[in-house]
């Protein structure tokens, strides 16, 4: 796990601000850029998965039950 | 034994680029600089030199994909002018501060409007915040030999960054001069590989170029400031190399006749030689003058400046930019502002001229130093003095 950016020191970047440890935006909570957010209603849902396909940033999943929902870590709020 | 060649300056700079082994040229024409890439192209068809060489659509292409090469630790060599340097001119702040080393010689051009393919340096002034090292070069042999010293500072481990060779559009591109050229034996020594510590591969994968929000920009700014000073360390000992190997030394701000000189004209690149005739005039008739060139334009060298004009009653700066309704010489300004905390400073006085390719004869020179002298003692409601335009 890599040092919050808040506690980083100019020193602690890497060479050219490269990030070095492969894979670490999936640390990054992007669901903090959100000002609305989607709501799933099971009782409409049919599981198409459309959502899941046009969702930008991939984070909409199913659920153990099978409905699909909006991963709130990622999730922007974007109101497709 | 090193071979003495009568040879046009831009093609001296792509045998530079050949005897440093470039690995890959992204290049696009632009005059005065065309013959630069030309050259290089025919070296690398006629496989006289084993690079790859990627004719791009413009130059933001150029730099763009100079940004590639380097990042995967390719030797990059490329060379730009006026208008093309312009439109590379965001790729630029990129290439520094993603900390990628390549060589870019600049055959400086006038911006456009009116359109003007001659030298001057207000290509170079519009990109002095760009966060490259920057050397100006006065004649055809140090353009050789500040070629492959910016490679070995750009590629130094402690350094990382891309170096800019300015040289005078015309003045110095389009002149044949006698080169000496090192042999390739020498500069294979003189020139390590190049080794990027963590070049961009598929087997380690990295993110390079990923977005930093105000938590973390400021920071990333300061660590590439600080290591754009340090590179100064890094280039006086290249330098240091460079003479101690081939004979010839630079400094970041080279003085003539300055000792005991009570006026000193300051000029950068190929003007400089013209500047020295009128200073050798001078002297011969008696007068206290003394010539002053930056050769380190970035990072700037401070303690040099200071040190080298300190016993001056004035400093006359001649610029060949002009940074419109500002105070006038963009290299004045810096100067001043290097010398505004010092006890004992001379009087600065700022001249602008030389602009799109007009020619200062020494003759002018002796004028400029002359009028300076006056506006010292009789001051000047201007800010700086214009040179050379016709009223």
């Amino acid at each position: 796990m890599t040092k919050p950016e808040s506690e980083m020191t100019w020193r602690d970047l890497e060479i050219g601000s490269i990030v070095a440890e492969p894979g670490n935006a999936s640390q990054y909570p992007t669901g903090d850029w959100r000002s609305e957010r989607p709501i799933f209603d099971t009782n409409k849902c049919i599981k198409c998965g459309i959502c899941y396909i046009f969702c930008p940033e991939g984070c909409v999943g199913r659920n153990t039950e099978g409905y699909f929902e909006a991963n709130l870590f990622y999730c922007k709020g974007c109101g497709i | 034994m090193a071979k003495k060649t009568g040879i046009e300056i831009s093609l001296a700079i792509g045998e530079a680029a050949k005897l440093a082994n470039a690995d890959v040229v992204a290049a696009y024409p632009i005059t005065p600089q065309t013959h630069i890439v030309e050259h290089l192209a025919e070296l690398v068809a006629d496989g006289e030199l084993d690079a790859a060489y990627i004719p791009v659509e413009s130059e933001h292409s150029t730099m763009s994909a100079c940004l590639g090469s380097a990042a995967v630790g390719a030797r990059t060599f490329t060379a730009t002018a006026g208008q093309g340097l312009e439109l590379m001119h965001e790729v630029l702040y990129i290439a520094s501060s993603m900390r990628l080393p390549m060589v870019m010689a600049v055959a400086n051009r006038a911006l456009s409007a009116p359109l003007s393919v001659w030298g001057d340096h207000s290509d170079v002034m519009a990109v002095r915040d760009t966060g490259w090292i920057q050397l100006f070069v006065e004649n055809g042999q140090e353009a050789v030999d500040n070629v492959l010293c910016a490679f070995r500072i750009g590629e130094d481990r402690r350094v990382l960054l891309p170096v800019m060779v300015h040289l005078d559009g015309f003045y110095l591109s389009h002149v044949i001069e006698p080169v000496l050229f090192p042999e390739q034996s020498q500069v294979d020594k003189f020139i390590p590989p190049y080794q990027y510590p963590i070049p961009l591969h598929p087997d380690r994968p990295v993110t390079m170029g990923a977005f930093g929000p105000p938590v973390i920009y400021s920071e990333a700014k300061w660590a590439q400031e600080v290591n754009l000073r340090a590179s100064k360390k890094v280039i006086l000992q290249c330098w240091e190399e460079f003479g101690k190997t081939f004979g010839r030394y630079y400094s970041p701000v080279e003085s003539y006749h300055s000792e005991d000189a009570k006026v000193l004209l300051l000029t950068l690149g190929s003007f400089s030689e013209t500047a020295m005739t009128a200073i050798d005039k001078m002297r011969g008739e008696g007068r206290e003058v003394g010539l002053v060139r930056i050769r380190l334009w970035r990072p700037f060298p401070f303690e040099e400046i200071r040190q080298a004009v300190r016993n001056a009653g004035v400093l006359i700066v001649l610029d060949r930019a002009l940074s419109f309704g500002g105070p006038g010489g963009p290299v004045c300004s810096e100067v001043r502002s290097a010398l505004y905390g010092e006890a004992k400073k001379p009087k600065v006085i700022g001249f602008v001229g030389g602009l799109g390719g007009r020619d200062i004869t020494p003759a002018g020179f002796e004028e400029i130093i002359n009028r300076g002298i006056e506006i010292s003692q009789k001051g000047s409601k201007n800010e700086f003095e214009i040179f050379g335009v016709r009223e």
